[in-house]
Parts: C-alpha cells; structure tokens; sequence
C-alpha cells in the first residue's frame, strides 16, 4: 500500500495505462474499485451495512436501490469523500481517503449542488474538468532539462504556464468537444445561472468528460433532462464504455438501468444483488429491497 | 476578578508567543528584514515621485508634494481595491460574506495585544503586525470549527467576532495611560496616520495575497463552485480552505489602516455584490469588481479630503452607490438583453472523442 502511494509507482501506472489504450479488452489486474466489508453511519445507526464489492476495468454498473438507501453514501465511500466505520475502501489499488491522482475520476452529481448564484459561464464550468490535467505534473512528464536548451523560450512560457495553471491549446480543444458532445455549444457563453435544471445538468456531464478521467461516477445524471436527451445520454455513456471507460451509475430508473447497464448492484443499506442486469429482472432481489415499490418490475418485464 | 485574570493570562500568553515570534526576528532575519524594508521604502519614494509629477501636472491639491500622508493613503488604497474584491469574490460565492467582519473584530484583538505588548514590555512593534497574526490565527480557529461541524455556521463566526472584539476592549482597558486616544484610529481607519511603515506591511501583504490566487486560483474556483466535485478530482478542499481565510485575515488586517475594523468588511463584499449583476463569466465578474472597488477607494479618498470627513465611511457609502446603480443596470441589461435561445443540440454517442480512450492528449 505504501510503495504504491509513492509518485514513481503512481507513473508508472499511468504509463501502462498508455499502452493499453485502444485495447479496452485487456484487462489489467487492478481493480477499479474495492470495498470489503464497509459499514458506515451518519449517527449510530448504519447507512451502509458490511457491504463488499469489486468493480473492474471497463465495466458498466448501476446501482439502484429505493430512497434513503445508501446509493450516494456508497458512492461517496467509493470516492474516499467519506471514510467508512469498518471495512476497506480502494480506489485504482490506493487507499480511497488518500487517493488523489483526480484526473482518473469524473463525477456527476446528483444535483446542480455547486453555487447557483456565481456568475460563471457554461465553458468555464466544464473548464474545471481540466484542472486536474495542467500543472507541474504535466510540465514534468512533458519536458526535461534537455528542452530548456533546445526551445528555451518555449520551455520557459510552457513553466510559468504550468505554474499559474493555464489551459493550454489542446485544453480548450477538449473542452469544447465536450461541449459539442453534450450539444452545449450554442450555450457556452451562457451564464449558468440563466440554464434550466436539465442544461445544467448537462453542463456537469461536459465537465466530467473533458476530465478524460478512466472512471465516470455519475449520481443520477438524468434527473431534469427531458426523455429524448435521456435517451441520446444513454447511448453516450454506453458509446464511452465501449471505449473502455468504467461507468459507475446511481439511477433511479430501473428501466433504463436493466436495458443499458451491464451488471447491476442493489442496495437497501445491504447489498441484495450484485449480478448481470438480466438476472436481476428474474430475480427477487427487487421485490425484497424495494418492498411494495416493486410493482415496478412488471413495467419493466413487460 | 476572575475575567481580568483570565485576560492577563492570555495576554501573557500571547506575550509569550509575539516574544517568540518577534526575538528571532530581530535577531537572525533582521538583516532580511532590514533589506525588504529599505526596498519597500524605495518603492515608496518611488510612488511619491510619480505622484509629484501628477500633482505638477494636474495641480490636483489632494496630491500636494507637501502632504506625503496622502500619497500613502492613495497607494494602501489602491492595494486595498486589488486585493479585498478578489479574496471577496471567492468569499461571497460560498456565503461566507460575513467572515471579513469577524476576522476584523479579531485584528481589532491583535491590535488590542499590540498596543498593551508596547506600553507593558517596550517591544516596539507595529500593532498591525500583532494584528495580522491574532487575525490569522482566529481564521486558522474558525475554519477547524467548520471542519468538525462539518459547516461554517453562523454561530459559531458571531462566537469568534464578539471573543475578538470582547478580548480587544478587554486589554485595551486593562491598558491604563493614554491608550484611548489611539484606538478610535483602529476602529474607524484613517487616512493621516498611515506611517511609511504600516504601508510596507500593507504591501508585503499584498504581494503575498495577489501572488497566492495568482497561482492557486484553478484550484480556488473548483472550491469554491463545486466542492465535492473538486474533492474527487483530487483537490485538497480543506487546505485550501484554510489558505482562502488566511488571506482574507490578511486583507482585513491591511484594509483595517483607513477602513477601521468596522467597516473593513464592506469592501470584500460590496464590489462582489456590485459586479456579480452586471458579469456573466467569472473571471469578468474579477475585473469588474476590483474595477468598482478602485473607484469607490478613489473617489472616497478624494471626497473625505476636500469635505473633511472619516474615509471608511465615505469609501463604503461610495461603494454601496456603486452598488445600486450595478443593480440597476443588470436589471436594464436583462430586460434589454432577451437574447433569443440559441438551439441546443443534441447529446452525440457517434462522436465522442473525448475520453482516455483516445489518447490524443
């Protein structure tokens, strides 16, 4: 654990992951995420109760589960956001709390939670999602000593830049393909809070895809965005997965979970399934977290 | 009784701490001390002799060659209208407008320890300096509350302003032998007593502050839009908290010298309000703010000179015209500006390209 944390080992990582790209089938041994008997509560009584779970390179995992059921409280488990009573949690093979190599992770959340009032626009919002790429760190991979003698000029503009955190050109270029992703171009320029729930709520997904992160946690996303972007939003998430991309869903929309997840968790402060979408239709798992609520599963058979 | 020896205790406490704080000063960095003192008076000489040459050429009175005090002032609150709008609008977008004023009513304490550490053990110090650490110190306290509440709460802000004003008034009267004289200056600002040393300190400070958001504002702004979201991309939330309030303390204490602990928090929050109605983007809503706080100091400056009254006040009475008349104007703007809606596209799945997937950064 600790060899791992130091930088050397984190670069290397990185580097291996390079070369993996373009081959989403090869699978590494790290595990993405790993939780091992977690238990957590707000006050003395558990949210989240000695709940294990293992999520790989490239899968594509919904978690469902009826309100107050400790989806996003998993969630933020999974994130190191929060540190559990008992129990172990791992991200990409590093201790959750003390996991900060961020550019890995993109996050969608639940809720527009960020302040509504600021004046910011649309592209500096989805700026954010580059924040975690420029620095020194990329400076440092990018350039040696032997630069400063070969482009000293350029050396020298690409370290301050690095210092003061400018975007660079390709920064910009990513962003807005995320924007014209989301189909927010037209809106750049728009003050966030002029957006409706659903723009914004795009806006957020932007963000989180021009972070180029390996692991895409998203908090029900859709909330707010009208049925026929639900739809085109679905295809992108299962579109970035193909591309090896880990997706990690918190939905409410059981019909949209069956039909575009892969394997799906259910979660009532337990685990009650944790399988292939298609066993979990069969199985009763639903019926015994959900309770009464579990007519839904007819709509969604039928 | 028990209250004055509790005061003395912390007071010697404090003592105990400026001591230590203060001895290594003179001795070892005394000599670095010295050299940033003499550039920093340099610069001062500098600034005058710009403004002589205004003067000659404008023949504007309040920059007569003969008031130096004046050119100081001008140049403190120049640095003010920098430095307070911009520590502010972090402030005001995460509802901490109210942390200014609570961290002033602390640097009112520092001052407090100042004053009572010259007159009891002769140490010589600038009170501004007491100040600045008191103030640091009480932000440093006020953000671990709300890391373990898990909020800044109101409460626990008015708490720590009234401890401060309390523990200021405290040694201020234990301080017996024409101390009062000195502290209306404290309370109120002003614009004659601004001493080539209290003004070095001011600009040190803001080389500190501009320097600090300079290279940490990426990270500032996450924080202060989304935190949880700047959490998982792997931003330090707290600490970079705890270095968004000690600059404000920072600010606070340098805009205290012809603000007054009173009306200090006024400029970190009004210019904010001001140019958050009328910019749409953030970093226009930086600029216009330092741009409306540049001409509330200036012309607050310039009115307190030629009407003859306190500048703190006249400043914050300009700032808050500013204000009204931003308001108005954002409202004309958006009535006027019905801009039609732009089509908004559709999600594309066919043409991601971005992701790590490609590799193409």
């Amino acid at each position: 654990m600790s060899t791992q944390d130091t930088d050397p080992a984190t670069a290397a990582d990185t580097d291996e992951r390079t070369t993996f790209e373009g081959e989403p089938d090869t699978t590494t041994n790290e595990s993405i995420v790993d939780l091992s008997g977690i238990t957590f509560g707000y006050t003395s009584t558990p949210v989240v109760e000695d709940v294990s779970l293992t999520i790989d390179q490239g899968e594509y995992v919904a978690i469902v589960g009826p309100n107050g059921s400790g989806k996003s409280t998993l969630m933020q488990l999974m994130l190191g956001l929060l540190n559990p009573d008992e129990g172990t949690a791992r991200l990409f093979d590093e201790s959750a709390a003390r996991f900060d190599d961020g550019e890995r992770v993109g996050y969608v959340a639940q809720h527009a939670s960020a302040a509504k009032a600021m004046p910011i626009t649309v592209r500096e919002v989805v700026k954010m999602g580059r924040f975690s790429h420029v620095g020194l760190d990329r400076f440092a991979a990018e350039r040696n000593v032997g630069s400063l003698f070969e482009e000293p000029a350029r050396t020298v503009i690409d370290a301050a830049n690095a210092v003061f955190g400018r975007l660079s050109a390709e920064d910009w270029a990513t962003v807005d393909d995320a924007l014209a992703t989301v189909g927010m171009s037209a809106f750049a320029d728009r003050r966030v809070t002029q957006l409706s729930g659903g723009q914004r709520q795009r806006a957020f997904i932007a963000r989180a895809l021009a972070s180029e992160a390996e692991l895409l946690v998203l908090d029900e996303p859709t909330v707010g965005v009208d049925a026929e972007s639900v739809d085109a939003f679905y295809d992108l998430l299962a579109a970035l997965n193909a591309e090896g991309i880990t997706v990690i869903l918190i939905e409410h929309d059981l019909g949209a979970v069956v039909e575009h997840a892969d394997r799906v968790v259910c979660l009532n402060r337990e685990l009650y399934f944790d399988g292939p979408s298609d066993e979990f239709v069969k199985s009763d798992a639903l019926a015994r977290a959900f309770g009464t609520e579990a007519r839904f599963l007819t709509e969604v058979d039928g | 009784m028990s209250a004055g020896v509790a005061a003395t205790l912390t007071a010697s406490a404090l003592a105990t701490v400026e001591l230590s704080l203060a001895l290594p000063l003179q001795g070892g960095l005394g000599g670095v001390g010295d050299l940033v003192f003499g550039i920093l008076l340099w610069f001062l000489e500098q600034w005058y002799w710009l403004l002589d040459w205004v003067y000659y050429f404008t023949g504007v009175e309040m920059l007569n060659p003969d008031y130096r005090y004046m050119h100081r002032a001008i140049l403190v609150g120049l640095c003010i209208g920098v430095m307070a709008p911009l520590i502010g609008t972090f402030l005001v977008h995460r509802q901490l407008a109210l942390i200014g004023d609570a961290l002033a009513h602390t640097g009112f304490a520092g001052v407090a320890v100042g004053l009572f550490l010259n007159s009891v053990i002769d140490l010589g110090v600038s009170p501004y300096l007491t100040a600045v650490v008191v103030a640091m110190i009480s932000a440093l306290f006020i953000e671990l509350i709300s890391e373990v509440t898990d909020a800044y709460n109101d409460v626990s802000m008015a708490i720590v302003l009234s401890t401060g004003f309390a523990l200021g008034t405290t040694l201020i009267s234990l301080n017996a032998g024409g101390l009062a004289v000195g502290v209306n200056q404290f309370l109120f600002g002003n614009l004659a007593t601004v001493s080539p040393q209290s003004a070095s300190i001011l600009l040190v400070l803001f080389a500190v502050i501009v320097g600090t958001v300079a290279l940490t504002r990426n990270q500032l702004l996450y924080v202060t839009f989304d935190e949880t979201a700047a959490a998982v991309s792997g931003i330090s939330v707290n600490w970079y908290n705890r270095v968004m309030v000690m600059l404000t303390a920072m600010v606070v204490v340098g805009a205290m010298q012809i603000m007054g602990v009173i009306l200090v928090a006024a400029m970190l929050v009004v210019p904010v309000a001001g140019a958050t109605q009328v910019s749409r983007s953030f970093s226009e809503s930086l600029v216009v703010s330092v741009v409306l706080a540049e001409l509330a100091v200036l012309l607050g400056i310039a009115i307190s000179y030629y009407a003859g009254v306190t500048a703190g006040g006249v400043i914050v009475l300009v700032a808050v015209g500013i204000y009204i008349c931003a308001v108005a104007l954002g409202k004309v703007q958006s009535a006027r500006g019905n801009q039609a809606t732009p089509d908004m596209g559709s999600i594309e799945a066919d043409s991601v390209d971005v992701g790590a997937g490609t590799g193409d950064d």
